[in-house]
């Protein structure tokens, strides 16, 4: 049996409407779960990119790489092990401005976890924290007993060690015009 | 330059006209009517036929691209209009029929508010689309339709959609038209690499026991003749997958045959003793591989292949060459050897005659009272001379006529095949015929599928759209009948019709008609229904509970096809 690993995909596009809705139901139309989906812009002007987490075996997401590709929007698609990848998640953390000041240990944590205080203000506080999911999961269970007033963090964000030469694809099209 | 302003809707006209479409088929509607007044000023150079259902325009769009080799247009308001072309939609998808269907579009200000037939048909049709695009200002159609075109036409083809707001139909611009040369992020013709044909003609001088499946990449990427000369010069026996009948002709002495599920006995059973499989714009669908995991495992496998997402799809390949077939072909069969197989030949024929006693002979010279499907291919192919483009629904007798009918030339046999869509026959028959005026075509339809699109009698009337249709009648949905037979213990759950006068119901719409329930009056009706020029209905009533064989259980491999 093939063994299942997480993959991140990423996907080059043209900026279109409609195009996140025309990619998800790649995964739907296969009963794939996303762990996670991100979508900015690239290093390119009007280029476009997603990220996509996906648990699955290598010779399923090679299939479902392919289809992306073959949507006609859709510039170029790659897919990386973690650790082809450099990748980070970001995640907010809102509690109560009194406990900031009655407990001393709030602030240990926040300096032993690196994470950045973003904004205090009397009712609440925020707290920002960048890093792999098991560093943002850590500070949670951390701060869970002083109550977290909202909790939320970010999809994956990626780069790949490997060259994926966007430009080149590109220059080519307009070379060949 | 200063160029005179039109509205989006009489550019809309423009677009098709410079795109060389000359038909469309569509019924109107609220969202669309400024398109459809534009049609009445340009009746004269564009012609618009209005079909029953919207199920009937698509589905005779893609009979006209079928027969003609062109784009089919399909045309429908918003709303119900719109979601009544989903499934031709989806069936031209599956089976990469290039089309362009144009929908209406509540007033962009009205998006969202669920105004009155507003639907998110970009959002419905999007899965079952190569691409589409809503239209909300008039400046956007001629980029919009040009594109739209040469995605539909490119690479591998497929349906696209595009949406247009009313506002945008009312509104004035300047109108210029230029063809789509290519789009950046789409790239329909990938490069054949030379590395993988000289690794493809190592192999191929190397077989001793070759098979080539083929499929409609070979009609679709118009490689007819370099086909030929491929097979002939290798010596390969040639099997096809149902999309791809009709590329070689039937009598061809290399042609074998059909593979699959309801295909021959002998490839079927060889193609898991071939040493080398050698597929030609196929996709491995599960009704021609049934089990994956047997399927061709002893055979090294070359894949000719225009889109890359099918090399390694369901079967894994050695060498996988990307393009379009045309060219790889020609470059394939410059380097092989000219060979000949007969030995392995003649094992197809040794299988083929175990067939015949099992199968064939039975269903074509019947010793039972009742008529039988196949004999009533036979009388077609008789009085056609093998001529006709055969437009068939779904089921039983879509099996039986791909089996039977005889084709001389290509392009002949349009069916829906992935999607499986009953219904379909009709509409696209006339659609068909109106893509290839000067051939004859005959219509094959069972009684189930007849009844889902018989409004489109209407149309043939009032067009006089001269197809022959022939009704299949068995009283039954006969394929699923069979399943029930062999895998519910004969539970014949709703499968059983009590049917309307056929032969009344075409009279009830001018078209002459005819039945037939005994053998001595078959080949005459066959006979009058293809000598006659105007539309013709024959109703044939055949056996009520035969079963098509060989059959492949589903799930089963290929080598464990029954031939009863």
């Amino acid at each position: 049996m093939e063994k299942i690993k997480n993959y991140t995909i990423s996907v080059y596009t043209e900026n279109n409407v409609g195009l996140l809705h025309r990619i998800s139901a790649i995964f739907l139309k296969r009963h794939i779960n996303i762990e996670s989906f991100t979508t900015s812009e690239s290093e390119i002007e009007d280029v476009y990119r997603f990220i996509i987490v996906v648990k699955m075996t290598k010779s399923a997401v090679e299939r479902v790489v392919k289809q992306i590709e073959k949507q006609v929007e859709v510039i170029k698609a790659f897919y990386h092990k973690d650790d082809e990848t450099i990748f980070q998640e970001s995640a907010l953390y809102k509690l109560k401005s009194s406990s900031l000041f009655e407990e001393r240990h709030i602030q240990n944590i926040i300096k032993n976890s690196n994470a950045r205080i973003v904004t205090v203000n009397p009712q609440f506080f925020v707290i920002e924290k960048t890093g792999f999911r098991s560093d943002t999961e850590k500070l949670y269970k951390e701060l869970a007993p002083f109550g977290l007033l909202q909790f939320t963090r970010s999809g994956r964000i990626a780069v790949s060690k490997e060259k994926m030469g966007i430009s080149e694809i590109l220059n080519t099209f307009k070379n060949q015009k | 330059m200063k160029t005179k302003k039109i509205s989006g809707a009489e550019a809309v006209i423009h677009c098709l006209l410079n795109e060389g479409v000359d038909l469309v088929w569509g019924y109107p509607g609220g969202a669309i009517m400024p398109v459809y007044d534009e049609f009445y000023k340009f009746q004269d150079k564009l012609k618009h036929i209005l079909t029953r259902h919207e199920q009937g325009a698509i589905h005779a769009a893609q009979g006209f691209a079928r027969s003609s080799g062109k784009v089919g247009v399909a045309i429908a308001t918003s709303g119900p209009g719109a979601t009544n072309l989903v499934t031709g939609i989806a069936d031209a998808q599956i089976d990469s029929t290039p089309l362009v269907c144009i929908t209406g579009q509540v007033p962009s200000h009205l998006l969202g508010s669920d105004a009155f037939q507003e639907t998110d048909i970009i959002g419905i049709s999007m899965p079952v689309t190569k691409w589409n695009y809503q239209i909300t200002k008039a400046s956007e159609i001629p980029e919009i339709f040009a594109k739209a075109f040469y995605i539909a036409k490119s690479g591998r083809p497929g349906p696209v959609l595009i949406d247009i707001t009313k506002d945008a139909q009312f509104e004035l611009f300047e109108f210029s038209y230029e063809k789509c040369k290519g789009i950046r992020s789409y790239n329909p013709l990938p490069k054949v690499d030379i590395d993988q044909i000289d690794r493809a003609v190592e192999l191929i001088n190397k077989s001793k026991k070759p098979l080539i499946v083929w499929g409609q990449g070979v009609i679709l990427g118009e490689a007819e003749i370099e086909f030929k000369k491929f097979v002939e010069k290798s010596g390969i026996p040639a099997a096809w997958t149902i999309l791809g009948l009709s590329a070689l002709p039937t009598s061809h002495e290399l042609n074998v045959g059909m593979v699959g599920m309801h295909g021959n006995y002998g490839p079927n059973i060889l193609t898991n003793k071939c040493d080398l499989l050698i597929a030609i714009g196929m996709r491995f669908d599960d009704r021609v591989t049934g089990d994956p995991s047997t399927y061709a495992s002893q055979a090294k496998i070359i894949h000719l292949e225009i889109d890359p997402a099918e090399i390694d799809k369901n079967i894994k390949v050695d060498v996988p060459i990307l393009g379009n077939c045309k060219e790889s072909l020609n470059l394939l069969t410059e380097r092989i050897e000219n060979k000949s197989h007969q030995k392995w030949v003649s094992k197809f024929d040794d299988l083929m005659k175990i067939e015949f006693d099992k199968v064939i002979k039975g269903d074509l010279n019947p010793i039972k009272k009742g008529l039988t499907m196949g004999e009533s291919i036979i009388a077609i192919n008789k009085y056609t001379k093998g001529d006709a483009i055969i437009v068939t629904d779904v089921g039983q007798h879509q099996m039986v006529a791909c089996r039977y009918a005889n084709f001389v030339k290509s392009k002949s046999n349009i069916t829906s095949g992935g999607l499986g869509t009953m219904g379909f026959a009709l509409p696209a028959a006339m659609g068909a015929k109106m893509g290839a005026l000067e051939r004859e075509v005959v219509a094959v339809i069972g009684d189930g599928g007849y009844q889902m699109t018989i409004q489109e009698l209407g149309t043939i009337f009032q067009l006089q759209i001269p197809v022959k249709i022939v009704i299949l009648n068995n009283d039954f949905l006969g394929m699923v009948r069979q399943w029930q037979q062999l895998f519910f213990d004969k539970r014949y759950a709703s499968t059983e019709m009590i049917n309307p006068d056929f032969v009344t119901i075409a009279k009830g719409y001018y078209i002459d008609s005819e039945r037939v329930t005994e053998r001595k009056d078959l080949d005459n009706a066959v006979k009058k229904m293809i000598d006659s020029k105007k539309p013709y209905v024959l109703e044939i009533s055949v056996e009520k509970e035969d079963n098509v064989f060989p059959m492949i259980p589903s799930g089963a491999s290929v080598s464990d096809i029954r031939l009863d």
